[in-house]
C-alpha cells in the first residue's frame, strides 16, 4: 500500500520537474535564424562548389593538365584545351591555353580530391550555398565563363 | 458496403509499416501480422534505398572511394572514413603522424555526440515528446558549427586522407571545443531531468523489448544494443586501434536488456566520449598533420585487409581483397545496423505495436547504413 | 427575464462566434506557446505576430479538395467530423460567463455538457471505421477506451462537488463560490478536505478526454501516421481540429466553474466576466505546457492511471465527502 501512494508521489514529483524546464526554456531567447530574412555568413573553409583562381593578368592559372578531370570520383568535371604559338625569347613555342571547363554540379560530392590534386593552385571551393532552381540545366556551370564575369 | 479489413482464417490482418512512415527513420518496411494491437509476426523488407557502395568500391580508386563513405551513416560519418583509411594505411604501411591521429580521434568523438543527440531527439519525438528534439538539435548545431569550421561540410565530411588529414585545426576550434564541452554536460543534466527521470518515459521503455545476450550473439549485434544486454564488448578497448590506448575512459554495460538499458548506455556514452575529447584536447602534440611521401596513387600489396572500429552504431568492419591494382578487388562493407535490425524480427513477437516502434527507435536504425 | 425568440438567436450565435474565434485562435497560441518552449519564433509572418496565420490556414483548408477513400462507408465518414464539432459548441449555450451572461442557463447544466461530451467518443469510432484503413481504425479503437475511461473518474469528481454545493445548475454552482479564493472549491473545507485532489483529478481527465498529450493515443502521430484523421483533408480536417479546441475550452471553463470559482475575483472585488476568461486561459496555457513537455503514455499506462488510480481515489473522496455532509 505504501509502495502504491510512493509511485504517485515520486511520479508527479518528476512530472513537474520536467514541467520546470520547460517554463525556464521558454524565457529564453530564440536560436534560430530567419532565412531567408536573414542569412549567415560561411565559415572560411565552407565548401561551396569548385570555382576556378585567376592569376595577375585575369587568366586563369589552369594549365588544363586534366588532373582533377582524373582524380574526381564522379566524373563531373570536363575540360577542353587548345594549343596556341605564343612568343618566348623569340622562338614560338606551343603552349596548351584552357578553352572550356565545365563542371556538372548535379554529380559533385565535393570531396575536394581535384582542389586537392591541382598542382598549380587553379581551384577553390567557393561559399555559394543559396543554389536552388527548378531546371537541372542550371546545374551545369560554365567555370570559364564564370571567372570572366568575376573579373569584368 | 465492403468490410474495411481483411481478417486471415487465423482472425489476423496484414498491416504494412510501409516504405513511408514517420517512425521508420529512413526507407524501411515491416510486414506485420496484428491480432488487434498485438504483432503475431513481423519480417522487415529492406533494399529501397541500395546504392551499390560496394560495387563503387570495385570501380573507383582508394581515394576516390573516400566520399562513398561518409554517404553510408551520416549522423556518424567520420568513423567510417577512420575505418577505411585506418584499413589502407595499415594495409600499405604508411606511418600517419600523431598530432593527426589525435585529431582523429577527437574528431570522431565529436561525431559519435552529435550521432548520439540526434537518436536522442528522434527517439523521444517517437514517443510523443516533441521538445528534446530541438533542444538536441541545438546542441548539435555547436558541434556542427565546431567541424564545418574545420573541414568545410557540416554532414557528409571528406576529410581524412590517407597519411593524415586533408586541413589542420586552428585555435579556434580547441578553444569552442573546449567551451562545449561543461555546456555540453550541463545539457545532459537537462535531459535527465526532463526525460531520463520523467515517470512516463520510464513506465514506457521499462521492460519493454527484452533481448537477450544470447539473441545478441546470435544475430551479430554490437554497439549500445549489445552493451545495453550485459554483453562488454567495444572495439575501442578489445581490439584497440589508432591512439584509444592512450585514453581513459569506462565502457558503459548494463544488464536488463530491455528499452531503457539502451537507452542508459547510449547516454552514457556521449559522458564517455566528453571525457575522451578533453583529453585529447590536453595531449595534442604539435606536428605536422600529413605524411612527407605520400604515395600519388595507393595500391595495395596482394592480400585480405580488414579494419574493424566503433562507430556510433556498432563495429563497423571494412574488409578489402586486394589484386595489386589500384582498385579494390572486392570492398566488403560490414554494417553494424544490418545486424542490429534482424533483432526487431524475432523480439517483437506478442508486443504492442506501439512496443515495438519504441524498440525500433532505441536499436537506432539508420536505413541507407543497412542497405548500402 | 421572458425568453423571447430574439434573445434565444442572438444568444446562440455569440456562443457559436465564441466558439469559432477560440478554436481559430487557440492553434495560434499553442504553435506560438509550443516554438517558444523549443526555442523557435513560431508564425510571425503572415500579419504581426503571426495573428493572420489561422484566417489563411482556414482559407487554404477550404480550398483543398474533399477527398472521400474509395470504398469508405461515405455517411460515417462524412457525419464524423460534424459530429466531433457540433457537441462542442451546443455545449457553449449552457456556460454562464458572468452573472448576466449566459445564453441559456439550464437547471441541470452539469448533465447536459457531461451528455454532449459523450457524443465525442461516437465521432472518434465513425471516422476510424468509415476511413477503410487500418491504422484509422486501431487508432479509434484505442481514443475511444480511452474516452470511456476517463469519464467515470470526472462524473464522479464533478457529482462531489455538485454533493457540497447542492445544485446541478452551473450558474448556482459558481455563485456559491463568491466572495474571494477562500470559498472556491478548490480549497479543502470542513465537508471535503480532500478538494485539491478531485480538482487534479478533474484536470487530469480533462486532458484525456480532449485527447491532448501525454494521452493523444488517438492520433498518435508518431505511430500512427495521424491516427483517426489520418484520411481526412481539407475542412474534414479543419472541423477535427477546431472540435478539438472548442472541446478544450469547454473543459477548461468547466474546471473553473466547478471548482476555480467562475467569475469570482480572488479577493472578491470586482467580479466579472473578465475574470472568467482570465481563467480559462490560464488553464489552457497549462494544458499546452504540458502538451509539449511529456511523452505520450502506452495504452496500459493510461487505463490503468484510470482504472487503478483516479477511480479508487475518487470513489474514496465521494463516500468521504458524502460522509461528511451528513455528519455536518
Amino acid at each position: 500500500m505504501g509502495g502504491y501512494f510512493s509511485d504517485i508521489f515520486y511520479g508527479s514529483k518528476s512530472l513537474l520537474i520536467g514541467m520546470s524546464i520547460t517554463f525556464r526554456e521558454f524565457f529564453k531567447p530564440t536560436v534560430t535564424v530567419q532565412y531567408p530574412y536573414q542569412t549567415l555568413k560561411m565559415s572560411a573553409r565552407f565548401r561551396g562548389h569548385i570555382e576556378l583562381i585567376a592569376d595577375e593578368d585575369g587568366k586563369p592559372k589552369c594549365v588544363a593538365c586534366g588532373m582533377c578531370q582524373r582524380a574526381c570520383p564522379s566524373g563531373c568535371i570536363s575540360l577542353e584545351s587548345v594549343s596556341v604559338d605564343i612568343e618566348v625569347d623569340g622562338k614560338v613555342k606551343k603552349k596548351k591555353v584552357l578553352s572550356k571547363y565545365d563542371l556538372d554540379f548535379t554529380k559533385c560530392s565535393l570531396c575536394g580530391q581535384c582542389v586537392e590534386n591541382c598542382n598549380f593552385g587553379a581551384l577553390e571551393f567557393s561559399k555559394e550555398y543559396n543554389l536552388a532552381s527548378t531546371r537541372k540545366e542550371d546545374f551545369h556551370f560554365n567555370l570559364l565563363k564564370r571567372l570572366e564575369e568575376r573579373n569584368a | 458496403m465492403s468490410a474495411p479489413i481483411q481478417l486471415r482464417p487465423d482472425e489476423t490482418f496484414l498491416l504494412n509499416v510501409g516504405p513511408q512512415h514517420p517512425a521508420t527513420h529512413g526507407v524501411l518496411r515491416v510486414k506485420m501480422q496484428m491480432d488487434g494491437e498485438y504483432i503475431v509476426k513481423a519480417e522487415t523488407v529492406l533494399g529501397y534505398v541500395h546504392r551499390m557502395h560496394e560495387k563503387m568500391g570495385e570501380n573507383r580508386t582508394y581515394a576516390q572511394y573516400l566520399p562513398n563513405l561518409s554517404r553510408l551513416d551520416y549522423l556518424g560519418a567520420l568513423g567510417y572514413t577512420h575505418g577505411h583509411v585506418l584499413a589502407i594505411e595499415r594495409a600499405a604501411g604508411i606511418e600517419v603522424p600523431e598530432r593527426a591521429e589525435y585529431i582523429r580521434a577527437i574528431t570522431v568523438e565529436l561525431n559519435r555526440v552529435a550521432s548520439h543527440l540526434f537518436w536522442f531527439g528522434a527517439f523521444v519525438m517517437d514517443l510523443g515528446g516533441f521538445s528534446p528534439l530541438m533542444y538536441a538539435i541545438q546542441d548539435r548545431e555547436h558541434i556542427l558549427d565546431m567541424l564545418e569550421a574545420v573541414t568545410g561540410a557540416r554532414l557528409t565530411y571528406c576529410y581524412y586522407r590517407f597519411g593524415g588529414l586533408y586541413n589542420d585545426v586552428d585555435d579556434d576550434f580547441i578553444e569552442a571545443a573546449k567551451r562545449f564541452i561543461p555546456r555540453m554536460r550541463k545539457s545532459l543534466k537537462k535531459y535527465d531531468a526532463l526525460v531520463s527521470g520523467n515517470i512516463i518515459f520510464q513506465k514506457r521503455l521499462e521492460g519493454i523489448a527484452p533481448v537477450s545476450a544470447e539473441m545478441c550473439r546470435k544475430y551479430g549485434a554490437t554497439g549500445p544494443v549489445a552493451r545495453g544486454s550485459g554483453i562488454n564488448f567495444d572495439v575501442r578497448k578489445n581490439e584497440p586501434y589508432s591512439v584509444y590506448p592512450e585514453f581513459d575512459f569506462d565502457v558503459p554495460v548494463y544488464h536488463e536488456c530491455d528499452s531503457l538499458a539502451r537507452y542508459k548506455v547510449r547516454m552514457d556514452e556521449m559522458e564517455q566520449s566528453l571525457r575522451i575529447i578533453e583529453q585529447g584536447l590536453e595531449k595534442l602534440p604539435d606536428g605536422p598533420i600529413m605524411v612527407e611521401k605520400k604515395p600519388k596513387t595507393i595500391k595495395l600489396p596482394v592480400g585480405d585487409y580488414y579494419q574493424a572500429v566503433e562507430t556510433a552504431r556498432g563495429s563497423f568492419g571494412i574488409r578489402i581483397v586486394s589484386d595489386g591494382d589500384k582498385n579494390a578487388y572486392r570492398l566488403k562493407l560490414r554494417s553494424p545496423t544490418y545486424s542490429n535490425m534482424h533483432l526487431f524480427d524475432e523480439a517483437c513477437e506478442g508486443m504492442l505495436i506501439m512496443d515495438a516502434l519504441a524498440f525500433m527507435g532505441s536499436l537506432d536504425l539508420v536505413i541507407p547504413e543497412i542497405d548500402r | 427575464m421572458s425568453l423571447t425568440l430574439l434573445n434565444v438567436i442572438v444568444a446562440v450565435v455569440i456562443a457559436i462566434a465564441f466558439a469559432a474565434a477560440n478554436a481559430a485562435y487557440l492553434v495560434w497560441a499553442e504553435r506560438r506557446g509550443a516554438a517558444r518552449i523549443q526555442r523557435r519564433p513560431g508564425p510571425n509572418i503572415n500579419g504581426p505576430f503571426g495573428l493572420l496565420q489561422p484566417p489563411l490556414d482556414g482559407i487554404k483548408l477550404m480550398t483543398k479538395q474533399l477527398m472521400i477513400p474509395g470504398g469508405a462507408d461515405k455517411i460515417l465518414f462524412m457525419v464524423a467530423p460534424v459530429l466531433a464539432m457540433a457537441p462542442a459548441i451546443m455545449s457553449f449555450v449552457t456556460i454562464p460567463f458572468s452573472e448576466g451572461i449566459a445564453a441559456h442557463n439550464m437547471e441541470l447544466g452539469v448533465l447536459v455538457i457531461f451528455a454532449f461530451a459523450s457524443m465525442g467518443a461516437m465521432a472518434i469510432l465513425f471516422a476510424g471505421w468509415g476511413s477503410r484503413n487500418k491504422y484509422s481504425v486501431m487508432a479509434s479503437v484505442r481514443a475511444v477506451s480511452q474516452n470511456v475511461s476517463y469519464e467515470i473518474p470526472m462524473l464522479i469528481t464533478a457529482i462531489t462537488v455538485v454533493m457540497t454545493t447542492g445544485s446541478m445548475d452551473l450558474k448556482m454552482i459558481s455563485m456559491a463560490q463568491s466572495g474571494g479564493f477562500w470559498h472556491w472549491n478548490i480549497f479543502p473545507s470542513l465537508q471535503s478536505p480532500l478538494m485539491p485532489i478531485s480538482f487534479i483529478i478533474f484536470f487530469i481527465c480533462s486532458l484525456a478526454e480532449t485527447n491532448r498529450a501525454p494521452f493523444d493515443l488517438g492520433e498518435a502521430e508518431s505511430e500512427l501516421v495521424a491516427g483517426f484523421h489520418t484520411e481526412y483533408g481539407s475542412m474534414g480536417f479543419g472541423l477535427f481540429f477546431m472540435g478539438e479546441y472548442a472541446n478544450i475550452v469547454i473543459g477548461a471553463s468547466l474546471t473553473t466553474i466547478l471548482f476555480l470559482g467562475g467569475w469570482d475575483c480572488p479577493f472578491g472585488m470586482f467580479p466579472g466576466v473578465w475574470w472568467f476568461l482570465l481563467k480559462i486561459y490560464l488553464l489552457i496555457a497549462t494544458f499546452i505546457w504540458i502538451r509539449w513537455t511529456f511523452p505520450r503514455t502506452t495504452i496500459y499506462g493510461l487505463l490503468n492511471l484510470s482504472w487503478k488510480i483516479l477511480i479508487p481515489i475518487s470513489l474514496f473522496n465521494l463516500l468521504l465527502t458524502a460522509g461528511l455532509l451528513k455528519v455536518f
